[in-house]
């Protein structure tokens, strides 16, 4: 396991802004999860819970006036970690006209352009070149943007990827290519198919940096994504890391999760994200329960909110259908 | 008979052509240990083992150029694509190798290989993961296309595209998985190229192929309670056709009504209404009326995707237009 870093050198303001964003994921998620049960949400849900510290910790080393966010489906935490309105998230997911993506994307489709997130995308892969092309354009507009693409580590094994880190490496593209290894995709272990078990390791076919963090700590995940974000902004250089943490739920809502035990499970939950900050800052003066739990029940109060907008926006019109199509 | 469900129908063609012939082989992301994303080949990885069930990394185009080597070579694969919408990624797999090595090698290798999994819209999934695609495969000379609408068909249809030497992509729908139907204790094939009536009729003829087959049905019984006959003929295979099937009913009822799931433009469904006027103008007493999806991407809101989709109400509307009681 990675060195853990020492919270006494970062700024209180900081960290706490890093347990607001993990405690508003979680109980968004937490909620998300219900109302899915309650068919509020349908289709596919891919909960995001126990993966929290890879999105906050990761976007909180970038500056979304000129940098980008690209994910996979698995997107309400990112959508969160970039700021978008939790309203508008779970408006989306109720399939309202209020909804970020105009009930048009759903669950695995959050889009916010206005803080450059490019999505949420269902095809596993199909992004990864999507983020090389943004990189493309900082690098074709000199521009001092960075691009995170996050993506899974069953998306690893697509020739996308691949493709992706040969052109990157071969253009020099600003881009941080971030595996969230959760250690399964859907029903798989990692493991079972992949021929290089340390995933960060594939960075050394296209000759570009490979780092692992620890995806379970917040700090350790924003300071190797802070190091690969300097390095593509000041050289141009693509990276590639891996972050191993873990999913809690299934892989979607109809997922009872059966391949894995729950013994593994509940050793994964001792390594919470949150709590792991929590009690890191606990010890160094810089946390009370009470400011804990402040910050917990401001985020509970920020989902009931959204729970509330979500419910009483309207359903889009049906000629809306045509809208959106071509511009 | 037996009731059973669509996919243990299927489960029954691969497990009994498994065991007639060791060259039979199933793979495809999570077939084998999660027993298919859809639990059609629950059991076949505990009676068969990892040799012929192989669980995939998630690399369409990868798995599926692998399976048409496997085919070429000798073995007899079945490659499951979890869903149609991830196949695209494969296309080149499927329309320049598997459809052409036969051709290009003038007739010296034979590409006996299924490709099979779900096609077609399902629920709140948005655009990206709820699109028929029949008509990309059924463009390609080459490749034989089928689509079973009942479990019967499903079984009979998959013995037989399993058996046949050419490459056969087998179109099936999440939302089919759990219908029940009659299938025989002992076996039986369906041959691929004969259209089934599902139901017969005098007055209008409703052509259609797989899920939405139950539409036309539906849609047919409904007519019936207004006392109009129509016919309900199921095409079960698109390539190659069962033209005559087509002829001799609209020959019967004189008016046409085709319902594909498919966009509108150069569809199949489009095609299926050139045979209809080429062949059929001097008996046709109305214009043939296509019922297709609207031309959109599919959005997440469910009343929006709903009113995307062929409808009963549309083939309604559809079959009193051509029978002039209503426009
Ligand atoms: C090209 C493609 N193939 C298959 C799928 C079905 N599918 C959705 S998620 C998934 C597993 C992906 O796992 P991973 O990339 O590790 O991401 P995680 O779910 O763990 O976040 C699969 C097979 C898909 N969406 N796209």
């Amino acid at each position: 396991m990675a060195q853990t870093p020492d919270v006494k050198k970062y700024d209180k303001k900081f960290l706490i802004g890093l347990l607001e964003q993990m405690a508003l994921i979680r109980r968004f998620e937490e909620k998300a999860a219900q109302q899915y049960g309650l068919r509020k949400i349908g289709g596919f849900c891919h909960i995001y819970i126990g993966q929290e510290a890879v999105a906050t910790g990761a976007v909180s080393a970038v500056d979304l006036a000129k940098d980008y966010v690209l994910t996979a489906y698995r997107d309400h935490g990112h959508a969160l970690a970039v700021g978008m309105d939790p309203k508008s998230v779970m408006a989306e997911l109720y399939g309202k006209k209020t909804g970020c993506s105009r009930a048009k994307g759903g669950s695995m489709h959050m889009f916010d352009a206005s803080k450059n997130f490019l999505g949420g995308n269902g095809i596993v892969g199909a992004h990864i070149p999507v983020s090389t092309g943004v990189g493309l354009k900082i690098k074709y507009r000199e521009e001092d943007g960075v691009v995170l693409c996050f993506f899974g580590d069953g998306a690893i094994h697509q020739g996308s990827f691949h493709e992706s880190l040969n052109m990157a490496g071969v253009w020099k593209l600003p881009v941080v290519y971030i595996c969230e290894n959760n250690q399964y995709g859907m029903g798989t272990d990692y493991r079972r198919v992949s021929a290089e078990p340390d995933l960060w390791k594939l960075a050394g076919s296209y000759k570009m940096p490979g780092t692992f963090a620890d995806g379970m700590n917040a700090l350790d995940v924003h300071e190797k994504v802070k190091t690969a974000v300097e390095r593509a902004r000041s050289d141009s250089q693509p990276s590639l890391i891996e972050a191993r943490t873990y999913r809690y739920m299934g892989h979607s809502m109809s997922d009872p999760a059966k391949y894995r035990t729950k013994e593994e499970l509940m050793e994964q939950k001792e390594q919470d994200p949150i709590i792991i900050l929590q009690k890191q800052m606990n010890e160094a003066d810089m946390l009370t329960d009470d400011e804990y739990k402040e910050i917990d029940d401001k985020a509970k109060e920020t989902v009931k909110e959204a729970i509330d907008f979500a419910e009483n926006s309207e359903e889009p019109e049906i000629d809306s259908l045509y809208e959106d199509v071509l511009a | 008979m037996a009731v059973i469900s669509y996919r243990d129908a299927l489960n029954q063609a691969l497990d009994e052509e498994m065991t007639r012939d060791d060259s039979v082989l199933l793979m495809g992301e999570e077939v084998a240990q999660y027993n298919g994303a859809y639990k059609v080949s629950r059991g076949l990885w505990d009676k068969y083992g990892d040799k012929r069930v192989i669980d995939t990394p998630i690399t369409e185009e990868g798995f599926t150029g692998i399976g048409v080597g496997a085919a070429i070579a000798g073995l007899r694969p079945v490659v499951e694509w979890m869903t149609f919408n991830f196949s695209i990624q494969a296309l080149d797999q499927i329309v320049n190798n598997a459809a052409k090595m036969r051709h290009m090698s003038g007739g010296q290798l034979k590409v006996p290989i299924v490709f099979r999994g779900a096609n077609g819209p399902a629920e709140y999934l948005s655009s990206q993961h709820s699109q028929a695609l029949a008509t990309y495969y059924a463009h390609v000379p080459g490749l034989k296309v089928v689509a079973a609408a009942t479990p019967y068909d499903a079984k009979g249809l998959l013995k037989s595209a399993i058996r046949d030497d050419n490459p056969v992509v087998m179109m099936e729908a999440e939302l089919l998985y759990g219908i029940e139907g009659e299938v025989p204790k002992d076996e039986y094939l369906v041959p691929i190229g004969q259209a089934d009536i599902k139901r017969p009729g005098d007055e209008v003829t409703i052509i259609s192929f797989g899920k939405v087959v139950h539409k036309a049905l539906d849609a047919a019984k409904q007519l019936e309670n207004e006392g109009i006959s129509a016919e309900v003929i199921d095409l079960r295979s698109l390539r190659p056709l069962d033209e005559e099937a087509i002829i001799k009913s609209v020959q019967k009822t004189n008016r046409c009504v085709i319902v594909d799931e498919s966009w509108p433009v150069c569809s199949f469904g489009s095609y299926v209404s050139h045979i209809v006027a080429h062949n059929c103008f001097d008996v046709l007493d109305a214009q043939v009326e296509l019922i297709s999806s609207i031309d959109v991407p599919m959005p997440y809101n469910h009343t929006l995707e709903l009113a995307v989709q062929p409808s009963v109400k549309k083939i309604v509307r559809a079959a009193k237009k051509v029978l002039y009681i209503e426009d």
